[in-house]
């Protein structure tokens, strides 16, 4: 386990390294692979926050939660409510910013304020080469040079071991709503989805749980947040035109819209998770053809069927073929979030890409992490496995 | 501005070129005729031009992937150039460069209103992109004051914001994916109509990489349902420091204006003089817009209004109809025309913390005196992405030069108070030079390094972003 304090600390130590590192935050979200632990979270603390111009900086390794306390205590929060997947996984560590960041996590708001990576503004981190490298700074609009913020959002710590995270904050807002329908099939209720969003009543959650999830009937969730007057009759508008059996308010929403985003109805059931990005539209036929062809499974539909957490049996591959087979015809892509060691050992976490991206990720792992050394293997093969030292940056230019 | 010497051997080439574009492309999508050719000297940053050695307007990707295959082939530079708009040069040709335009692509290709998007080709304008979902009360959101002749490939490349964007983001929050063909004629589809494309990030990193990465030929954007109103304020006060006071003082409130405009005085006079909009006689100006029902509104702007009111405005306007609201936004909308009546000017948008207007707008009006060139600023001030009008005239010797040198002070300026070169426009060339004020030169070697994968020979849009000499060695 190795646990650098500072950027200069984490640069020399991965200058030295030679062997893979397991690149973590918290280590909550399950992606951890073989290697040594690099353990980022003694690269914490605020460095900055203005509330006045909705910007936070942070070291990679802050805990979330202290985020999230001192964006509290001035009204403020993540706008795009990043999952904890403690609940889900069954993990025990402190999730980080960096982990976050790395990750791109990101939940039911997602679909209206967009994911962790478009409230990213600016990131440092480490290349496998031991270069300390900054990009886009604290300000909303940066078009300075390419935008590797995007690039690093999602990477999962292969491309380089980010230090500090700089964000876009949000005002919480005065009131939140959620209507609630119950007893609708998931084509029903997709449909019901769609159309909100549809609306220009400015819904925030927009998500479905099947019979199997709660356990009773399936559950239509609509959410509204916004000034107190604006949300009763956003609520009123939308009751009128799609229904609803209730409207809870305030923290009942709130607790309701946790279990969404942490897919708590999973959580502590045996099987494996999946989480598939499609189109709305072609969600309920998705799960319709993978049950066709035998794939039993539970369903959480989040971003009005464009997000699916399937819950299916660990036998065999546990439907990635079929699950990936419709991504692939439909438009989309799964990544196994929960898994035994046999299942990931067999199955590759992330959708395996189409040949020419493939190549260029490759390539882009090369050049960023030029020994290889950065959780290999995660998201797919580098070109040619550990290659030399010195800067990999520089290599391959004409 | 310095730009490579031209290749002879690639000029010496230009014959055999015309043939092999002719043999891929229908016959008027290859023009060689220096007479038409020089059409495509410059974009929007008149200030350089340079006519291109070809341009070819192909209609399909197919008929890109073909000519990148020809021009990898023969090593030729290729600008790709969407409606030539660019307020950096972005499209700036070399006289040994095709320019690649994709005017001729303009179809619709697919829409969704249930899974919320419009598949399109880029060579489309960006407000004809909303005008083919307006019937159905959607938009696209990302709005360029270049809005009605910009295109969606330039857009991408720039990665283009807008007034609006303190809601509603910019073009790479609305971008779901793109077909992209790569220099060396491969075709490339990343994303669709779903959320977060599946890998690495591609699609995050080819937005905003000024045409070097690839040709972005067809585009799956996000679109919106429009809100069912807006109405804008206006407020006046006596000193720009309690106007960012104000703007800070909104932000942290926790409502969300769709916009939050700035005016200073001298370009509140300028635009009264040429418009007319009947603005308050005062050094800064906020035109703050809210959307909703009416009732909604009514409700923002009642804790918008109570927080000016604490400041002490000169004048506090509400609008009360469309007409109103139309008055306030004119003189906001004429600024740059009022600009170009009384002189030449250059407008560049530098970006910073919005913490840190008053100190930087000061030392702007210190800059200008020092100078002698006047500067009118006019700038979304919710997102701190400024833009000063720096005034100056052109056909005095040496002013263009004085003008360039107080630009790149203020940038400067704008990274030293944690801001940034620019916000909205791109380096194209016009930045190139200053990019080592922002970036050491590690991160810039991390940005090249995704060139260098991209376009292994550096073959697209050359000598823009990069400085000339931080790249010499990969351009061979």
């Amino acid at each position: 386990m190795a646990r650098p304090e500072s950027e200069a600390e984490l640069a020399d130590l991965i200058r030295a390294a030679n062997a893979p590192l397991s690149v973590q935050g918290g280590n909550t979200r399950g992606m951890a692979g073989a290697g040594q632990a690099l353990d980022t979270t003694g690269l914490h603390g605020i460095r900055l926050y203005e509330p006045g111009a909705l910007t936070l900086v942070a070291g990679a390794g802050t805990p979330l939660s202290e985020i999230d306390t001192i964006l509290g205590e001035k009204g403020q929060r993540l706008a795009f409510e990043p999952m904890d997947h403690r609940p889900l996984l069954g993990t025990t560590g402190v999730p980080t910013i960096g982990g976050v960041a790395a990750a791109n996590v990101s939940g039911p708001r997602r679909v209206q304020a967009g994911a962790a990576r478009d409230h990213m503004l600016g990131v440092r981190f480490v290349t496998g080469a031991g270069d300390l490298v900054k990009n886009g700074g604290r300000v909303m609009k940066n078009v300075t040079g390419y935008d590797l913020v995007k690039l690093m959002a999602g990477s999962h710590g292969t491309l380089g071991v980010l230090s500090e995270v700089s964000l876009k904050v949000q005002a919480v807002p005065q009131a939140e709503a959620t209507l609630v329908l119950r007893g609708q099939d998931m084509a029903e209720a997709v449909a019901d989805l769609t159309r909100a969003m549809g609306t220009p009543f400015d819904v925030s959650g927009a998500a479905w749980l099947s019979p199997d999830a709660t356990g009773g009937t399936g559950e239509r969730l609509i959410r509204i947040e916004g000034m107190a007057g604006s949300v009763s009759y956003r609520a009123g508008r939308l009751r009128d035109l799609l229904g609803a059996d209730t409207v809870v308010e305030g923290e009942e929403s709130a607790t309701l819209w946790r279990r969404v985003r942490d897919v708590t109805p999973f959580a502590g059931k045996a099987g494996a998770v999946w989480r598939v990005s499609t189109r709305p539209t072609a969600a309920a036929g998705f799960c319709d053809a993978l049950r066709a062809q035998g794939l039993t499974h539970a369903v959480v539909a989040d971003w009005s069927g464009g997000l699916l957490w399937l819950l299916t049996e660990e036998t065999g591959d546990a439907g990635a073929d079929l699950i990936r087979g419709q991504c692939a015809a439909l438009g989309g892509h799964a990544t196994l979030i929960r898994g035994n060691t046999a299942l990931r050992a067999a199955v590759p976490v992330f959708q395996p890409q189409p040949a020419p991206l493939e190549r260029i990720a490759a390539g882009l792992r090369v050049r960023f992490d030029p020994k290889g050394i950065f959780n290999p293997g995660l998201m797919g093969p580098g070109l040619m496995g550990p290659g030399p030292t010195g800067s990999g940056l520089k290599e391959g230019a004409a | 501005m310095q730009m490579p010497v031209p290749d002879p051997r690639i000029l010496s080439q230009k014959d055999a070129l015309v043939s092999a574009l002719a043999a891929v492309l229908p016959g008027d999508a290859v023009i060689s005729d220096p007479a038409e050719t020089r059409a495509y000297e410059c974009d929007a940053l008149t200030a350089y031009r340079c006519p291109p050695m070809l341009a070819v307007l192909p209609s399909t990707t197919e008929e890109v992937a073909a000519v990148l295959r020809v021009c990898h082939r023969f090593g030729v530079p290729v600008v790709p150039r969407g409606s030539g708009t660019s307020l950096a040069g972005g499209a700036l040709p070399t006289a040994d460069c095709v320019i690649l335009g994709v005017a001729r692509m303009t179809a619709v290709l697919e829409r969704s209103y249930e899974d919320r998007f419009i598949r399109v080709q880029t060579g489309r304008t960006n407000l004809s992109v909303t005008g083919e979902v307006e019937a159905d009360g959607f938009f696209y959101a990302p709005d360029p004051s270049s809005q009605l002749a910009c295109a969606i490939a330039g857009n991408i490349a720039m990665n283009s914001g807008g007034a609006h964007c303190l809601k509603y983001g910019v073009t790479t929050n609305n971008l779901l994916g793109v077909t992209m063909v790569t220099m060396e004629g491969e075709v490339l589809s990343i994303g669709g109509p779903y959320l977060d494309a599946g890998g690495l990030d591609l699609l995050g990193v080819i937005c905003g990489s000024e045409g070097q990465l690839g040709v972005v030929t067809e585009a799956v954007l996000r679109i919106l349902p429009k809100p069912e109103g807006a109405r804008p304020v206006l407020m006046g006060f006596d000193n720009n420091e309690v106007a960012g006071a104000c703007v800070r003082d909104i932000i942290e409130a926790g409502v969300l204006p769709v916009a939050i405009e700035f005016m200073d005085r001298p370009c509140i006079e300028a635009t009264e003089a040429f418009a007319g909009a009947g603005y308050p006689d005062c050094e800064a100006l906020l035109i703050v817009e809210v959307e909703g029902s009416d009732a909604e509104i009514a409700e923002q702007l009642e804790v918008i209004t109570a927080i000016a009111r604490r400041h002490n405005p000169v004048e506090l306007r509400e609008s009360r109809s469309a007409d109103e609201s139309a008055r306030i936004w004119l003189g906001r909308k004429s600024a740059f025309g009022a600009m170009g009546q009384i002189n030449d000017y250059m407008c560049l948008d530098g970006t910073i913390p919005v913490s840190e207007l008053p100190v930087v707008l000061k030392r702007m009006s210190a800059l200008s005196d020092q100078y002698g060139l006047k500067v009118a600023n006019v700038f979304h001030a919710g997102d701190g992405n400024l833009h000063p009008l720096i005034l100056f005239d052109a056909n005095k010797d040496g002013d263009l030069e004085t003008c360039e040198e107080m630009g790149a002070e203020i940038l400067r300026l704008c990274v030293e108070v944690g801001g940034c070169l620019t916000g909205e426009h791109g380096v194209g060339v016009e930045k190139r030079d200053l990019m080592g004020h922002q970036y050491a030169p590690a991160d810039l070697e991390a940005q090249m390094a995704v060139k260098d994968v991209f376009d292994p020979k550096w073959l697209l849009n050359p000598a823009k972003v990069f400085p000339l000499d931080t790249s010499v060695t990969r351009r061979g």
